[in-house]
């Protein structure tokens, strides 16, 4: 058949589609960031010419473009992404180091969480169809893509921290520390889980091996879970990549709200304080992240669904 | 065995015994407008209003974002304060008779600032959508209607572009232009018009083979005049309903940038800038939060319930 062969071909055009477009968002960030008009050492203070010349120096900021392009590039092949142009002595790969610690913990954590909760909501509004239930739970999806995390992250922060003082308004010192930013990141992937497990769920339940499996006399918790709910999560692995993305970016509010000391907060102060070497770095990072994760999910798509073609290409 | 079927002739009856010689008679000519059709003719837009309409969900949705709309045209003239004028002995107040939802820290009445915020915001997603439509039906319409090697190649472009994580992309270009509506327009549609561009290809990809667009050919029309007078038109519905969608996805970004301080600078405010400054102030002056932030949730939750609902309108197969 050839089944491996079309496996291979297949994970390798992804790692060369890959390949090309962190090529292109690297030069991207590159050039962007050249051409900010101005210097990232412009101070109030006008600094000697002689620091200002062994500064960009240092930075090889005194050299032709074209040749600084090909340097920052040789650097990324050997992953080096160069030091903070705002905190001495600090390589922008250790920032990185640090912060993703927090950020990949409270990311898995999220990601656990709406899936569980978006499944859930999803099968009982399924199950429910056209009842109270459903109305409601749809209700509540439409809300969750509604809402923007800024506002659920400082809603929850005011009311269960502040007001209630259930738990602490910042920081991630105790086990508790991780409930509120963790809700405020899952909210949104969770309402879109809902309504794609409901709506997949709905086709599913009609169609003939679910009826093959009632007329067998089989029981309805294992109609649910064996026959029904394996396919109806089908939709729900394409949602993987999308679901990355919108952690990622709700970890930059999250964190910042919360003040942990994840990526996403070194992302918003790499960007207020304009240190363009950093937020270089991050984005690539993000990047990488987000490619992996849509790779995985088409992969794991392909391993699940035995119809789904490897040549498709992927949505969302 | 076949115990139905040896029966049926006798219990089935013969309804041509009930016929008369009377039944075949001419008809008379008065008779001859019995088959025209009386009903008015619905066209398929009307079909999709009638649907929508009958969505209740989603006419409350378009009642509230006209509302919206309105408010965000005269509610600075309502507030009677203008959204600039700052007064500082009148910081940080509660809502109150006179301004309905309190102040901000310079003094600025937030009844008049929410609004304006709520009209940029809305100004925002609706340029991203109309750039996204211009920009996503020219390519759409030539990958789908001219395929081949032209298809392949911007396709490709298309998928390389698409794959870049596109709010990387917009925050690195909000650092290096200035924050204004404008280059948060243009940074949001530098990679919005794919997704759109996709659904249109798809669309005229389907359409294209049409008797129409073969009968309009050989009228001698141009591939300009078949994509745009016949082909667009057809595929109007998905692209409707991606606009609807792409209106709070612009919303929502611009809210995100302005939470990373890139968002609409002052002394205007969108929706974000204003949810963003109430943020610093929170656990003290929690109203000023308030307005800002249900303003934005209802906007989208409304956007969201009518996309929806469109949705079902236009493509009724689609509804779950």
């Amino acid at each position: 058949m050839g089944g491996i062969a079309n496996m291979i071909r297949f994970v390798l055009k992804k790692l060369l589609f890959i390949f090309v477009s962190l090529f292109v968002l690297a030069s991207a960030t590159f050039f962007l960031m050249k051409a900010i008009p101005g210097n990232p050492f412009m101070s109030e203070k006008e600094i000697p010419k002689a620091i200002k010349a062994m500064l960009e120096a240092k930075y090889g900021l005194n050299e032709p473009i074209w040749k600084q392009y090909l340097t920052y590039m040789n650097n990324l092949l050997h992953l080096d992404l160069g030091m903070s142009m705002k905190q001495q002595y600090t390589t922008v790969a250790s920032i990185i180091g640090t912060g993703f610690l927090y950020s990949l913990q409270l990311g898995i954590f999220a990601i656990i969480l709406s899936i569980v909760a978006g499944v859930t909501l999803g099968i009982i509004a399924a199950l429910n169809h056209r009842k109270f239930l459903d109305t409601f739970t749809i209700f509540i999806a439409v809300l969750g893509v509604s809402i923007p995390n800024f506002v659920v992250a400082s809603g929850l922060q005011y009311f269960l921290g502040v007001k209630l003082r259930w738990f602490n308004v910042a920081g991630l010192n105790d086990p508790t520390d991780y409930v509120l930013p963790m809700i405020a990141l899952a909210v949104l992937p969770a309402a879109f889980i809902a309504r794609l497990t409901r709506s997949s769920m709905l086709e599913v339940l009609t169609a003939d091996y679910i009826k093959t499996a009632r007329s067998k006399g089989l029981s309805g918790r294992v109609i649910l879970v064996r026959h029904a709910l394996r396919n109806a999560i089908l939709p729900v692995v394409t949602y993987i990549g999308p679901m990355t993305a919108n952690i990622i970016t709700g970890s930059v509010v999250v964190e910042q709200i919360f003040g942990i000391g994840g990526l996403g907060k070194f992302f918003v102060n790499s960007i207020t304080n304009r240190d363009y070497t950093l937020i270089m770095g991050l984005t690539l990072f993000y990047a990488v992240i987000l490619m992996a994760a849509r790779f995985l999910t088409d992969l794991a798509y392909a391993f699940i669904d035995p119809r789904i073609k490897l040549s498709g290409r992927k949505e969302g | 065995m076949a115990i139905g079927n040896a029966e049926t002739p006798k219990t089935l009856p013969t309804s041509d015994a009930h016929l008369t010689k009377a039944d075949f008679a001419k008809l008379d000519k008065s008779e001859k407008k019995g088959e025209l059709v009386v009903r008015e003719s619905i066209s398929a837009w009307k079909d999709a209003w009638l649907r929508l309409r009958s969505n209740k969900y989603a006419m409350v949705s378009l009642v509230v974002l006209l509302l919206i709309v309105l408010m965000a045209i005269i509610g600075q003239s309502i507030a009677g304060y203008d959204y600039r004028s700052q007064d500082l002995m009148e910081t940080n107040i509660k809502p109150n008779a006179d301004h309905w939802f309190g102040t901000d820290d310079l003094g600025r009445d937030m009844f008049a600032r929410t609004w304006m915020g709520a009209g940029i915001s809305l100004q925002v997603g609706l340029y991203a959508a109309l750039v996204d439509l211009m920009i996503g039906v020219i390519m759409g319409g030539i990958m789908g209607y001219f395929g081949g090697k032209v298809d392949e190649i911007l396709n490709r472009f298309c998928e390389i572009m698409y794959s870049i994580p596109n709010m990387l992309i917009v925050i690195l270009l909000i650092v290096v232009m200035e924050p204004s509506m404008f280059t948060i327009v243009l940074a949001l549609s530098i990679t919005g018009w794919i997704s759109m561009a996709w659904i249109v290809r798809g669309q005229i990809m389907q359409l294209k083979n049409q008797e129409y667009v073969l009968a309009s050919r050989s009228l001698g029309a141009g591939a300009g005049r078949i994509l745009f007078r016949h082909l667009i038109p057809n595929a109007m519905g998905p692209i409707i309903v991606t606009l609807t969608m792409t209106v709070p996805n612009a919303i929502f970004a611009e809210a995100f940038l302005s939470f990373l301080g890139l968002g609409v600078q002052s002394p205007a405010a969108s929706l974000g800038t204003m949810i963003n400054d109430a943020l610093k102030a929170m656990t003290i002056y929690p109203w000023r939060m308030l307005f800002p932030a249900v303003l934005i949730s209802l906007t989208m939750l409304c956007f969201n319930i009518f996309g929806d609902g469109l949705r079902d309108a236009l493509d009724p197969k689609m509804k779950k």
